[in-house]
């Protein structure tokens, strides 16, 4: 399909406005302007907010300063999920810009993982693509690419550059023909409802009698209350990079277009606003 | 990857070639031969036909195989005749070789075989030392043996003149018989370094002896004639590797290794018997550099432990999985094998230098290609009626019967079993069985020699439990397989494998309601998202890591720094960045910054030690002192490279490829730069100063590079690998960053190491590695100053890979003895070949290979290597359609190009330009004056070079600056410059297009090291001493300013890019060419 290269591109450039500020007891020295920024929905909190620290650094107390990490409406943002993830969890229906509260005191451990530095970033980045190719692939992919290329997916991400991260990933979004797609989806659904982190099983992109699965058919498995039927009212919005796909979109295809950089495909799923 | 040939025999004798670029088996046409085994090389191929006949295969080229005949006509004076053939009693014969002691008139030269032709008749050469005699070619002396000169003196009493002769092999692409064996085996191309073409043949007779083909070379692919080499046993098989190795089966199934095989004696020594692997024997071995593989009678494959240079015969076998009938192995240690099942091709995966036994065997399921298909000629006309034994209704008498063959009497053993379904054959019957056979045609050109010769029972095998006959429509069933000429390694991408398909599949299935396809809802999300938010800031990107830098005061060091790149974007887009350099300073932290829009180049630097690069400004270039840096490892120090120019061509909105009038230029690492000529560039009176034009990396690694400036870009490589430029961008550390997709290709690249072995004379143990306290390290760089040994030397990056192992260089240009030693008074001295009574000291250079696999927007041209290459640089919007484009091959031959234009710039074919002599020089400039430099410094013009004459008529002999040897020349439009081997840049005056051979040298410059004149007779010169703010640098390019038509030796020099005295120059431009409309 002709446009699909720009549907790469459109979920790459996703991004959205931020305006961060600094948690009110935490200010000491001097009132701390907010801080805006542009975030990139497939990149993560901690790596592209360098300039934050060093902005909101100069009002706090140098003896104050322990790891920086992110709050919103109360919930502490994890980094570990892309930002357009975080997004869509939490603050897809408020106005924009999105607010953080930014704090530097009172790591909230249970919640987060520490960050300390971008190693800690492409550490986790890098187990996900492994974790999604063995899905995808046993592997075979990402075993066969070498040290470097690893490196160009990485590089790629933490340096916005598209044309880097896709030279590479094609590989890993390629599949035999004759297969028709992936072995399996790497997918995570993700509820605001639940104390599960997300859910993620073993899904093929097609039955064994050979029809697609659509995204339909995958939330009937995983999570049938978020499909309405006939008559009722849609109670649960399906997001993916922020929008909501057809239920007939087949699931290869959302793979292969719809996934962020880690190769999986994140599916948030949160009650349709009441107002 | 240059394409390259599996070549392997099927079971009914057809040879079949397979190109590492295709996916086809191609039969080899021609043949009415039905042949048993192949060997191959790179540039040729050995067979055994079934008449038992060796026939030498040599591939087609551009460039012939010329053998250069010449013998001397000597006279002496005599006051009535003057000079005449009238000698006296004592003098030499009339027609002599060059000492004189042989007879050699002009009918004494014959042809050596059918495969030879003349080329056109004797001619007297009127070359002397570089010279033109023009007096004939005659060269006079007092008296025979003398120093001749060219010039007849009052005392000269004799002369004498060269005639040559050139013969030229003409049987190529078609087998022509050499002589009769049993089994071959071709290796041993790497044992000197001599140009391809050297070859180690050996064969095995059917009596099981061992033969040895002397003299096989590039001049004579068939070499000269058989040696025995007498063997401990009757042999059935044997098989010799690229280097030294060489092992071959016993008919008893031990194995014997020859050793002693080198330099001087490439048919070796004296064998070693080592034992089978297993109780039921050998029967076939293969070997490749440093490996051995077998497979015994039990179809069981081998593989040898610990084979190495030093120990050709290995410690122990190890058993691999796998049923082979035979084993082969190729270039790069490859293994190729024949299934015993199904005789289905396989490659042995996952073979690399560290991990020579591989991972895995995989199946070739390459197709035959249409020959293979349609009926065969060579079938129908062949001894043997195959196809009426494969119908299931005309069973020979002997069905049933099981005969016991060689490995290679397939033939016999397939037609005998076919129609039988006869049960697993047993061994070991007798050999006289066969003796009965009515069949007589059937088997009488396959089997009954072998049968004479003992040579049957070794396999056997029944093709009986195959189910259905063999037939044309089958997969192939191979007999025999050779990867010698088969340049394939682990990570080559074949497609003779079914491989994985690539992506398919979109939303086409699906249909959608426009409004909620996906692309719709990304673009409405991506509006409600940031539409009205343009304004903020986007992130800024900060890359930081630590560094060493060479600081800017004295006394100058390597200190630790923190480095960091701020890009960001700004409010219209564009993207820009800061360069930041934290140091400390008597304590004090301070910084150093740089705009990345005013950086001009970022270039890698040479250094044996560390992993640095070098960044310049127009102000730091006019110091001559960049911005030093050091990386911790080379990995890190490509990511830094890989960023920053990335972040400078967005800063200066440079993307895409190079433009046509590009100026290309690479460093003395092999990096490769290229920079767009403003238009201001030879702008007058005030051109473009050099240190303001901006250089960014491509892919690639090249040792030379040529342009012109409608967009021909060739590259020579350090393997002499000719590659082109496909206009493509990126590649290299750029790969997926700011690089194309396509039009990039791998490249692979080939050097050598070079450390010096050093010894010093005592009287009491002769030449020993004790020098004294004072002397250099015995182990040595050629300096002497670094300790280089042959375990701690590494290749020059981790990029690079070695191929080879450390082996005795004599290809050292002062000469080596038989060991490879050069011989000097002391260190460090002039060393000469030979030894003196003054000698004391000696050494020898040591030279290990090692590759470099990369990628870049080149792709070669096969198959000729080559040495220099010019493009006739067009001016910018010239309607020429085909580019004219010379070259010289890396054996001197003179080239030039056919077909070359901007849409075809690789060019169709070579047309090979006759010299007498090899050269090193060539340069093509404005109204197709072509002018060369062979290797001996002679300088020559060619006439009448056209459009319709591409080539020319003839070479004129140009007379060199006096007591000078050019080494260099470039043409432009009208101006010729010349660099000689001592620095001198030199002009060629008064050339006009009536007399386009000018008539003398003017010097112009010293410290020149490569000249290139540009379309418009733009000088650029690689200078070297350039003066600096903080001292002299080398390898700096420069540019003539000045230069008008009136004065087109120009002015004085503008100096750009270059790196101070003491590090290694990074720049070496050889293709500059500009676009100015200034002139």
């Amino acid at each position: 399909m002709a446009d699909d290269k720009d549907v790469l591109r459109d979920v790459w450039f996703g991004r959205i406005p931020t305006c961060f500020a600094l948690y009110q007891d935490e200010v000491t020295e001097k009132e701390a302007e907010p801080f805006y920024l542009l975030l990139p929905r497939v990149s993560y909190l901690t790596l592209v907010t360098d300039k934050v620290k060093k902005h909101f650094l100069k009002a706090v107390k140098p003896e104050d300063v322990e790891e920086m990490w992110f709050e919103y409406e109360g919930t502490p943002l994890k980094w570990h999920y892309p930002i357009g993830v975080l997004f869509d969890l939490h603050a897809l229906n408020t106005a924009l810009p999105w607010s953080i509260t930014v704090h530097f005191k009172n790591f909230p451990e249970r919640d987060l993982l520490h960050c300390l530095s971008n190693s800690v970033i492409e550490a986790h980045f890098m187990s996900c693509i492994k974790e999604a190719d063995a899905l995808k692939h046993k592997s075979q992919v990402i075993n066969d690419m070498q040290k470097k290329d690893h490196k160009q997916l990485w590089m790629g991400l933490q340096n916005d550059k598209f044309d880097q991260f896709w030279a590479m990933n094609r590989k890993l979004m390629e599949y035999p023909t004759e297969e028709g797609g992936f072995r399996y989806i790497p997918f995570r659904i993700y509820q605001t409802m639940s104390d599960r982190p997300f859910i993620q099983k073993l899904f093929r992109p097609a039955s064994p009698e050979g029809h697609t699965h659509t995204l339909g058919d995958l939330l009937k498995e995983m999570y049938p209350a978020a499909i309405a039927h006939d008559g009722d009212a849609k109670k649960y919005q399906v997001l993916i990079q922020g929008i909501e796909p057809l239920l007939e979109t087949p699931l290869q295809w959302l793979s292969e277009h719809l996934s962020h950089p880690d190769n999986f495909l994140h599916v948030c799923i949160l009650p349709v606003p009441t107002d | 990857m240059p394409v390259s040939l599996l070549w392997a025999v099927d079971v009914r004798g057809r040879v079949y070639r397979l190109s590492t670029g295709g996916q086809q088996w191609e039969q080899c046409h021609d043949t009415k031969l039905e042949f048993k085994r192949v060997t191959a090389a790179t540039q040729c191929c050995w067979g055994i036909a079934c008449d038992h006949n060796i026939y030498l295969n040599v591939h087609a080229s551009d460039l012939s195989i010329r053998y250069q005949e010449e013998t001397y006509e000597n006279q002496r004076w005599n006051p009535v005749d003057g000079f005449s053939e009238r000698l006296l009693p004592s003098d030499r014969w009339q027609w002599s070789d060059v000492a004189g002691l042989v007879h050699q008139p002009l009918d004494s030269f014959d042809l050596p075989s059918s495969g030879w032709e003349w080329e056109a008749d004797w001619y007297a050469d009127e070359n002397f030392e570089a010279e033109p005699t023009e007096k004939g070619g005659w060269t006079y002396a007092m008296d025979f043996p003398a120093t001749y000169t060219k010039d007849k003196k009052w005392n000269s009493c004799v002369r004498r003149r060269r005639w040559l002769r050139y013969r030229r092999y003409k049987a190529r692409d078609s087998w022509a018989k050499v002589g009769g064996q049993g089994d071959i085996s071709c290796g041993g191309w790497e044992i000197s370094e001599e140009p391809r073409g050297r070859l180690s043949l050996w064969a095995v007779s059917l009596q099981g002896k061992v033969w040895y083909r002397e003299g096989i070379q590039h001049h004579n692919p068939e070499g000269s004639s058989w040696t025995e080499v007498p063997v401990p046993g009757e042999v059935v098989q044997i098989s010799c590797g690229p280097g030294e190795l060489v092992w071959a089966v016993l008919w008893e199934g031990q194995l014997v290794v020859r050793e002693g095989i080198g330099r001087d004696c490439p048919s070796g020594t004296a064998w070693t018997v080592v034992d089978s692997p297993s109780t039921v024997g050998a029967t076939g071995v293969a070997v490749g550099v440093n490996v051995v593989w077998a497979v015994t009678k039990d179809n069981k494959v081998w593989f040898r432990r610990g084979v190495n240079s030093h120990n050709p015969c290995g410690t122990g076998w190890i058993g691999m999985v796998g049923e082979m009938i035979m084993v082969n192995v190729g270039l790069n240690d490859q293994v190729w094998a024949l299934g015993s099942a199904e005789r289905g091709l396989y490659q042995r995966q996952g073979v690399t230098a560290s991990e020579l036994s591989g991972k895995a065997w995989r199946a070739l399921n390459a197709h035959v290609g249409d020959p293979g298909h349609a009926p065969d000629p060579a079938l129908d006309n062949a001894p043997l009626p195959p196809l009426a034994y494969l119908s299931d209704d005309a069973p020979p008498p002997n069905a049933r019967s099981v005969p016991k063959v060689t490995s290679d009497s397939f033939i016999s053993e397939l037609l005998s079993d076919r129609p039988g379904a006869g049960g697993p054959s047993a061994a070991g019957l007798p050999a006289q069985e066969e003796d009965g056979q009515p069949g007589g045609p059937l088997w009488s050109n396959v089997d009954l020699e072998e049968t004479q010769s003992h040579l049957s029972s070794v396999v056997t095998y029944s093709l009986a439990l195959e189910e259905e006959p063999y037939g044309e429509d089958g997969p192939p069933m191979w007999a025999w397989v050779s990867g010698g000429g088969c340049a394939v390694d682990s990570h080559s991408q074949l497609n003779w494998f079914s491989g994985p398909g690539a992506t398919g599949g979109g939303l086409n299935s699906v249909s959608f309601c426009p409004s909620l396809s996906p692309s719709v809802q990304l673009g409405q999300r991506s509006k409600r998202e940031m539409e009205n938010f343009k304004h903020y800031e986007q992130s800024v990107w900060v890359k930081k890591g630590t560094m060493q830098w060479w600081r800017d005061w004295k006394p100058h060091k390597w200190v630790d720094v923190r480095f960091a790149l701020e890009q960001f974007s700004g409010p219209d887009g564009n993207k820009d960045g800061i360069l930041f350099l934290y140091y400390n300073f008597n304590e004090e932290k301070k910084y150093l910054h740089a705009f990345v829009n005013e950086v001009t180049i970022f270039v890698p630097v040479l250094n044996d030690a560390k992993h640095t690069f070098a960044i310049y400004t127009a102000e730091r270039t006019k110091q001559r002192w960049p911005i030093r840096l050091a990386a911790s490892t080379e990995l890190e120090m490509h990511d830094w490279l890989a960023l920053l120019s990335v972040s400078c061509c967005d800063s200066r909105g440079i993307q895409g490829p190079p433009s046509k009038q590009a100026i290309w230029s690479v460093t003395c690492r092999g990096d490769i730069f290229v920079s767009e000529p403003s238009p201001a560039l030879e702008a007058l009176p005030y051109p473009t100063p050099c240190e303001q034009m901006f250089w960014r990396q491509v892919g690639g690694h090249l040792r030379l590079v040529e342009g012109n400036s409608v967009g021909v870009v060739w590259g020579i490589g350090y393997d002499h690998t000719a590659w082109v430029h496909t206009g493509g961008y990126g590649g290299g550390i750029f790969q997926g960053l700011a690089s194309s997709t396509d039009n990039i290709h791998t490249q692979t690249d080939v050097k050598s190491v070079y450390i010096y072995e050093n010894q010093r004379w005592n009287p009491v143990s002769g030449y020993t590695n004790r020098g004294l306290p004072t002397d250099r390290y015995m182990w040595s760089d050629a300096s002497g100053l670094h300790e280089c040994t042959k375990t701690h030397t590494t290749t020059p990056s981790p990029h690079w890979t070695w191929v080879s192992d450390w082996a005795v260089d004599y290809g050292v240009s002062e000469g080596t003895d038989r060991e490879g030693w050069q011989y000097a008074a002391d260190f460090p001295a002039s060393y000469h070949g030979y030894k003196t009574l003054k000698d004391f000291v000696r050494r020898r250079r040591w030279a290990r290979k090692c590759k470099l696999t990369t990628t870049g927007p080149w792709q070669e041209v096969p198959p000729i290597a080559l040495s220099d290459v010019s493009i006739l640089p067009c001016a910018a919007q010239s309607s020429v359609e085909v580019v004219p484009l010379w070259a010289i091959s890396n054996k001197g031959d003179v080239l030039c190009r056919l077909g070359v234009t901007t849409l075809t710039p690789a060019g169709s074919s070579w047309l090979h330009v006759g010299t007498d002599q090899a050269f090193k020089s060539v340069s093509i400039g404005g109204a197709s004056q072509v002018w060369a430099i062979a290797r001996d410094g002679s300088v020559f013009f060619r006439g009448s070079v056209s459009t319709c004459n591409p080539a020319g008529e003839c070479w004129y002999h140009i007379p060199s600056p006096p007591k000078q040897k050019l080494k260099q020349v470039s043409v432009g439009r009208t101006s010729i410059c010349a660099v000689d081997e001592n620095g001198n840049l030199w002009y060629r005056k008064d050339v006009t297009p009536s007399y386009p051979q000018g008539s003398s040298w003017e010097h112009i410059s010293d410290n020149v090291r490569k000249v290139s004149v540009g379309p418009l007779d733009q000088v650029w010169i690689i200078a070297d001493k350039v003066q600096g703010s903080h001292g002299l640098s080398c390898g700096t390019v420069c540019h003539r300013l000045g230069v008008q038509p009136l004065d087109p030796k120009g002015q004085s020099w503008d100096y750009g890019i270059g790196v101070r005295a003491l590090a290694i120059p990074p720049t070496d431009p050889e293709g500059a060419n500009g676009s100015a409309g200034g002139c």
